[in-house]
């Protein structure tokens, strides 16, 4: 476990506040409120179904809430609630100080341009209009995914799985974003290969600093990476604590269940 | 050269076009003059030529042209190609103006493909034709998102596609309908001429506007506007260069047709630009063939 | 030489006088006579005068004649000759339940009240090529209807809503409607620009479009409700007299599709309806023209959009083609300072090449 993260503003970077969405009579999550401060690593568990997708889209801008407020902590003009911004600030937002990685990589990355290009879009769209600073720039950060720099100008097709995730968290990463949201990023994956790639997230969010927002149904990837985690069954929070707290003394009958489900570590 | 003007056709308005049609095709023009490189969607009429011919050109020029004006009209920057003759007479027939084959004498140029060699004046308007106006399509094929992409000036997928061809090719590879940013805001296509002319629209004192006909929208460059190419701080914008000078005029600055003349790999390098060839030579400038065939 | 590369007038206007000798054809052979492509190539003149958008057999028959019997490049002249037209206003909306019918036809009930009515229709013939019509064998007179032609008969859509069976389409007379042929189309679109750009769009694509749906492209379960051809009264009302004056009549044929729409939480089961329209006899565009129709409105009716037919932007934006024809064909057009300016860059691209080649090999 990485060490807990010491706060020192008084304002949590995201404040979500009794979120709700629907489709039509199914619930997608209901009444969900957490706050998420600089640095800490939250987790999002549950069986699929369970709405931990649907929260993380409403969360993270990519699907409008029926009901409640995503607060943000922007840059500039500190907490702003992030569906009153204007489309222009929500996407530069979106692009800047946040990333999405996503499950599939084909919904993350853009799979017409090469691996380079994908790794650059953001600071191009940033302003960056030096090709070899640019440049050196992709290549520094896919060192940093330790991926082969001798096939950065090959299309994401002709990588594999766990190569996509790494250009992927390249891809965010690059304009040092505050916070990162993560839809499985794992899942899907070899073992060997997920666990490599989970090491690699963990050092990343560590020395980066980076908070972060992890749905997944693995408890083995929510013991490993993050601080706390929220339990959701049947859209709504059913459990939420530290993550030792939560996964060694489950409180909730269903937490219980899932606990003793899963194979130790 | 000249012909001078003429009785237009009759059973038909002056110009083609009802003068409805045309007020409703000059509001657009206004609108895309305020705006410089913004894209105003116009209520595009079935012309008599097809689309993909310059129907978006006609009829900006029939919209704009008065009894007084002198219309040239180019494509490929020759006078003399079947597509600038049809349009010439189109508008001899139906407006009986005078057209002409000289640059400096045209108070309207109708262009395909070029831009004059001889530098335009302020009372002169350049007219375009234009197949594809939106700069960012073969990026995004939805307009929904395309318009998008413009409100919001996101314009880096360009960039990426220019990084891309220097990642792979060493140099930008872009090498007619070359991308440019209006006025410092507005992403536009200069429609399909060499990159080479593109420096030429940058601060023309000429009004410039440019129509597509079957996509239906104008867009405009204003007068002394400010016209970038897109391109990279170390892989600055640069434009086509011959080894050769014109086998007529002898002219070294100006674009060139590369024409085989055998099958033997034999070709000759000449003007694209006909009046601009025609006038070096009248005045006396000649290249290696112009010369032989002129003693 | 030079010159001759650049084309020229005189090559043109001589291109234009072998066109002409050549529609012409032999002329120990009669001339085609307008009349004679009205009355018996009626369904070319029926598809000219809807892809084109202007009802005028005479016109379209010229239109044909002109283009040797290429429809596109008909409509292409039918619609260049429309522009020049001075617009005096709107006609009223035409009724069609008071078509005088010549044809009705339901595919979805046996029987109903006016009774089916086949009229002039190639859907049972065996097509077989008939040999009589070589030396112009005059046919047999058709039988006459002993039948009251006065019957009333509504629409099957209509009757199907008075049971609330299938959505109510009510006109909304505040808003106005667009107009493909003023104003340029912008997306997303609303039902009238859709069903105006599907009327005057080209039969083929929309056949073909309207084909895949019923493959699986974007399923939306028709029926054919109903399908008539008649005659209507044009109605327009000057503004002058404030009272509207008949015009004229034009024959037209429609198609009402009934499609399967599953309901939702706010809303009981309902039909929905795919519309289809034309001038004159074109009951292959009218019927495609309805199952287009209906996938384009997945958008409104909530369902997913995966289809092409149900991609607003693509059916539209191709549907057209006088667009479509010109744009294709513009490729004949001279590219050489396109093409110039390609080659240079090639050839830039390939000295780069050899050169770094020819470093690697000294390395």
């Amino acid at each position: 476990m990485t060490d807990r993260i010491s706060h020192n503003a008084d304002t949590p970077l995201l404040r979500v506040d009794s979120l709700s969405k629907s489709y039509g009579p199914v619930v997608g999550c209901r009444d969900v409120a957490f706050d998420l401060w600089p640095g800490e690593v939250l987790g999002i568990v549950g069986e699929s179904g369970s709405g931990k997708t649907t929260l993380l889209k409403c969360v993270s801008a990519q699907l409008e809430p029926d009901g409640g407020a995503v607060q943000y902590d922007t840059r500039d003009d500190g907490p702003r609630d992030v569906y009153g911004l204007s489309e222009a600030r929500r996407r530069l937002l979106m692009r800047t100080d946040w990333g999405i990685v996503h499950q599939n990589p084909r919904d993350g990355l853009r799979f017409g341009i090469s691996a380079g290009a994908n790794v650059g879009e953001r600071l191009i769209a940033v302003g960056e209009r030096h090709y070899g600073d640019l440049r050196a720039e992709v290549t520094d950060w896919l060192e940093r995914v330790e991926m082969d720099i001798g096939r950065m100008d090959d299309l994401p097709s002709t990588f594999s799985g766990g190569m996509q995730q790494r250009v992927q968290i390249a891809r965010n990463l690059i304009t040092r974003p505050r916070l990162v949201f993560m839809d499985e990023p794992t899942s899907g994956l070899d073992v060997s290969v997920q666990a490599r790639l989970l090491d690699l997230i963990r050092m990343l969010v560590g020395t980066l600093r980076i908070a972060c927002i992890i749905v997944t149904h693995d408890l083995g990837v929510v013991r490993l990476l993050t601080h706390r985690t929220i339990v959701m069954q049947k859209g709504e929070v059913v459990e939420h604590g530290l993550t030792d707290q939560v996964l060694d003394d489950p409180q909730h009958p269903y937490t219980q269940l899932l606990v003793s489900s899963i194979l130790p570590v | 050269m000249t012909e001078p003007a003429q009785q237009p056709l009759t059973g038909y308005n002056f110009a083609y076009l009802d003068e409805q049609t045309k007020r409703m095709i000059r509001r657009s023009i206004l609108k895309a003059v305020a705006i410089p490189g913004h894209q105003i969607p116009f209520g595009s009429r079935e012309m008599p030529l097809p689309y993909g011919w310059g129907t978006g050109g006609i009829q900006v020029t029939a919209s704009i042209i008065g009894k007084d004006d002198t219309l040239k009209v180019i494509d490929q920057g020759a006078d003399d190609t079947t597509n600038a003759v049809s349009i010439r007479k189109f508008f001899a027939a139906t407006a009986g103006v005078a057209t002409t084959e000289r640059t400096t004498e045209a108070t309207i140029v109708q262009t395909r493909h070029r831009i004059p060699e001889t530098p335009l004046t302020e009372n002169q308007i350049i007219v375009y034709q234009v197949p594809i106006p939106e700069p960012l399509r073969w990026l995004e094929p939805r307009e929904v998102e395309t318009r998008k992409m413009h409100a919001l000036a996101e314009y880096g997928p360009m960039h990426v596609q220019l990084y891309e061809q220097i990642a792979k090719y060493g140099r930008i590879a872009a090498s007619y309908d070359y991308p440019v940013v209006v006025n410092g805001r507005y992403l536009m296509r200069p429609s399909p001429i060499p990159k080479f002319d593109n420096p030429k629209m940058d601060n023309n004192p000429a009004l410039q506007l440019f129509g597509a006909g079957r996509e239906k929208r104008i867009y405009a460059v204003p007068p002394y506007t400010s016209v970038k190419s897109l391109d990279f701080e170390d892989y600055p914008f640069s434009v086509e260069s011959w080894e050769h000078c014109c086998a007529l005029c002898g002219s070294t600055d100006s674009y060139l047709d590369e024409i085989i003349t055998d099958d033997r790999g034999g070709k000759m390098f000449v003007c694209s630009d006909t009046d601009y060839c025609t006038q070096r030579q009248e005045n006396g400038h000649f290249g290696p063939l112009g010369s032989e065939a002129a003693e | 030489m030079y010159v001759a590369v650049k084309g020229g007038e005189k090559a043109i206007d001589n291109a234009h006088r072998l066109l002409a000798e050549e529609r012409r054809g032999d002329p120990e052979s009669p001339e085609v006579s307008l009349k004679q492509i009205d009355q018996q190539l009626s369904h070319s003149v029926d598809r000219v005068m809807t892809e084109g958008a202007l009802y005028d057999r005479e016109l379209a028959a010229l239109a044909i004649k002109q283009a040797r019997g290429d429809l596109v490049e008909a409509i292409f002249l039918l619609r260049a000759y429309r522009t020049t037209l001075s617009r005096f206003g709107a006609s009223e909306p035409i009724d069609t339940a008071k078509l005088l019918i010549r044809r009705r036809i339901s595919a979805t009930y046996k029987d109903l009240p006016g009774g089916q009515v086949l009229g002039p229709t190639f859907d049972y013939t065996h097509r077989l090529l008939d040999f009589s019509l070589v030396d112009g064998t005059e046919p047999e007179a058709a039988a006459e209807s002993d039948g009251d032609p006065d019957t009333p008969m509504p629409r099957v859509v209509d009757l199907l809503n008075q049971e609330g069976l299938i959505e109510s389409e009510d006109a909304d007379d505040d808003t106005p409607v667009g107009d493909v042929t003023r104003e340029a189309m912008t997306l997303p679109a609303d039902r009238d620009v859709r069903l105006q750009m599907l009327a005057r769009g080209d039969e083929g694509f929309v056949l073909s479009l309207g084909y895949s749906t019923q493959r699986g492209y974007g399923r939306n379960h028709p029926f054919a409700g109903e399908i008539r051809l008649g005659e209507v009264e044009v109605d327009f009302t000057p503004p002058e007299l404030g009272f509207p004056v008949t015009l004229g009549e034009i024959t037209v044929t429609e198609c009402q599709m009934v499609n399967q729409f599953a309901g939702s939480a706010t809303e009981p089961p309902q039909f929905t309806r795919g519309y289809g329209i034309s001038f004159g006899h074109c009951e292959r565009k009218t019927m495609a023209m309805a199952n287009v129709d209906r996938a384009l409105r997945a958008r409104d009716l909530g369902e997913d959009v995966s289809a092409p037919a149900q991609d607003e932007e693509f059916v539209l934006y191709h549907v057209d083609n006088v667009e479509a024809s010109g744009f294709v064909q513009h490729l004949k057009l001279p590219h050489y300072v396109d093409f110039q300016s390609e080659l240079d860059t090639v050839r830039r691209l390939r000295a780069d090449a050899q050169a770094r080649q020819a470093g690697v090999a000294a390395e």
